[in-house]
């Protein structure tokens, strides 16, 4: 893993006087060279819009931007690339399918399960569309540990239930949930599921037909692609249905006076000139991703995640959430240490060159649920080595002694 | 260790203090204004109650949740604003503003503990923090002139 650390020149360098350690993946990831050299060769060489040029540049840029989206068909196992709709992230992602899907087909009455654990992107969409609509939001009970029994799947899921929505990896407890177990239980009961991947997608393999899902979505930035470009997935048959939620350049098909028609799936969701650079971005680190190997990754990062939790319950006073067993959980650490305030437990690791996340985590309600007010995450990925462990363990000692002896 | 010399230039010994001990900590009841005000990036929340009266402030406490910056700020401001007229109160929220971003401020008031917190400028992910509940006491002070 040494050779891929050198394709990440931003991790060379240090901060505050200290070699950088960076352990907040899962906020966003690094970028490899690959895909800087994909985004810089686009706009260097092939820079045009797609979809309208007669011209050479034009047949390039479009060339590259649907090269992408068949990759992300395969990475994902969709069916066709009519299902791979180009977002600007996984907000956008699950907003479209609350805006689209959610309301046209949630009625009064009708009820939304999602989890405790749902990023605010994956619950305040569901939130709204309830408020909206008259529907009941419903949330599946987490256990102690902050995982979800099928037991409490299949209990809160209900005839009435239109809409299961459900991350597939928590960005606070790290838990992996049962995707596809529980789109089984929601189809059982006339639901469709909605997938929050944008944890899952850099981390672990994904098969959208084998999990029989409705509807994924995740980012690229989180899987060393850009930021600002993202996907949604959905089942074509459910996407034919649905009408556009942005009307403009690009996604029409007719424009008369009082009315229009549709572009073909995946365009008539893509309106205005979409970002091309970030597909073409996200393209490349796909092919990244896929020649190291999801499960390579997945591998490396439990061991890292196995070797954090061993060392840092050697520490008094710090408290790890989610899943005890690191082969249930995503590569991420949230934690506490007693009598240091996460925020500036973080302003001391900065100053020792360790970047870690502070604060709730965009989970409100997940931080109500763990009783407290924020708390500290480190999250690693493929470029994060065993000696990146040990710094942050060197720096939770230095902070806890900080701040609980000196003063 | 180097990097606790940088750390010392935030963490003043009379910051931590004022963490460990909140002064004016709890809440007024009667007729005190109320402010709540939180930091949405991050999760602090301040519960201010002032009691004004004739245009003074006379009494003020604090609650909330927050790291060592925010509430020890909090702690800080509520000593220093006591007893303050309105319009002074509103002018040592503008010297507080001005010190957290390093620029020169009026020397007008003895400020007492609050002069620890200068150090807070030189770490701009942390302003927020300190500015919380001075901004939290401005919205209340502007409600009542």
């Amino acid at each position: 893993m040494n050779e891929i650390r050198k394709q990440f020149p931003v991790l060379n360098q240090e901060v505050n006087g200290h070699p950088l350690v960076y352990l907040d993946s899962a906020a966003t990831s690094q970028k490899p060279i690959q895909v800087l050299e994909a985004v810089k060769s686009y706009y260097e060489l092939d820079n045009s819009n797609v979809h309208r040029g007669v011209h050479t540049l034009g047949n390039r840029a479009t060339d590259s931007y649907e090269g992408a989206r068949e990759k992300i068909r395969k990475f994902i196992n969709a069916k066709s690339t009519k299902e791979i709709i180009y977002t600007r992230g996984t907000t956008t992602s699950l907003n479209t399918v609350a805006g689209a899907y959610g309301r046209m087909n949630v009625k009064e009455g009708d009820e939304i399960v999602i989890s405790y654990m749902e990023h605010h992107s994956n619950l305040i969409p569901w939130q709204q569309l309830a408020k909206e609509k008259g529907a009941v939001l419903k949330y599946f009970d987490l256990e102690q540990d902050g995982t979800i029994t099928l037991e409490t799947v299949r209990n809160t899921i209900t005839d009435k239930t239109k809409i299961v929505a459900i991350t597939m990896a928590s960005n606070v407890l790290g838990t992996i949930n049962p995707i596809k177990e529980i789109a089984e239980i929601a189809h059982e009961a006339g639901a469709v599921i909605v997938v929050d991947a944008a944890q899952a997608a850099p981390h672990m393999a994904i098969d959208v037909q084998d999990l029989d899902v409705d509807f994924l979505g995740f980012s690229g930035h989180k899987m060393c692609g850009p930021t600002g470009i993202g996907v949604l997935y959905g089942k074509q048959a459910l996407l034919e249905d649905m009408e556009p939620i942005e009307f403009g350049g690009e996604m029409i098909d007719f424009v008369d006076l009082y009315d229009s028609t549709w572009k073909e799936l995946p365009w008539k969701f893509e309106g205005g000139t979409p970002n091309i650079a970030g597909a073409i971005g996200l393209g490349a680190a796909i092919d990244f991703l896929t020649e190291i190997g999801l499960d390579k990754i997945a591998e490396h990062e439990h061991s890292l995640v196995e070797y954090a939790i061993q060392e840092m319950d050697k520490i008094e006073g710090v408290s790890i959430y989610g899943p005890r067993d690191p082969q249930k959980r995503c590569g991420l650490i949230t934690f506490n240490i007693d009598g240091v305030h996460p925020h500036d437990l973080a302003t001391v690791l900065d100053m020792n060159g360790i970047a870690v996340r502070a604060g709730h985590h965009c989970a409100q309600p997940l931080m109500k649920w763990l009783q407290c007010t924020a708390t500290a995450r480190a999250s690693f990925y493929m470029y994060n080595t065993k000696e990146d462990v040990d710094r942050l363990v060197e720096g939770l000692r230095i902070a806890k002694e900080y701040f609980n002896d000196v003063f | 260790m180097s990097f606790n010399n940088n750390l010392d230039q935030l963490y003043r010994s009379v910051i931590m203090d004022h963490y460990k001990k909140p002064r004016n900590k709890g809440s007024l009841d009667g007729d005190s204004v109320t402010i709540d005000m939180n930091n949405p990036t991050c999760g602090d929340r301040i519960h201010l109650t002032l009691k004004i009266n004739d245009g003074i402030v006379e009494d003020a406490k604090f609650d909330g949740e927050g790291c060592s910056i925010s509430m020890s700020s909090a702690s800080m401001m509520t000593e220093v604003i006591k007893g303050k007229k309105l319009e002074e109160a509103l002018e040592l929220a503008q010297i507080f503003s001005n010190m957290m971003l390093g620029e020169d401020y009026s020397d007008k008031y003895d400020l007492g503990d609050v002069e620890a917190l200068q150090g807070v400028s030189k770490f701009p992910a942390r302003i927020k923090c300190a500015t919380l509940a001075w901004k939290a006491m401005e919205k209340g002070v502007n409600e009542q002139r």
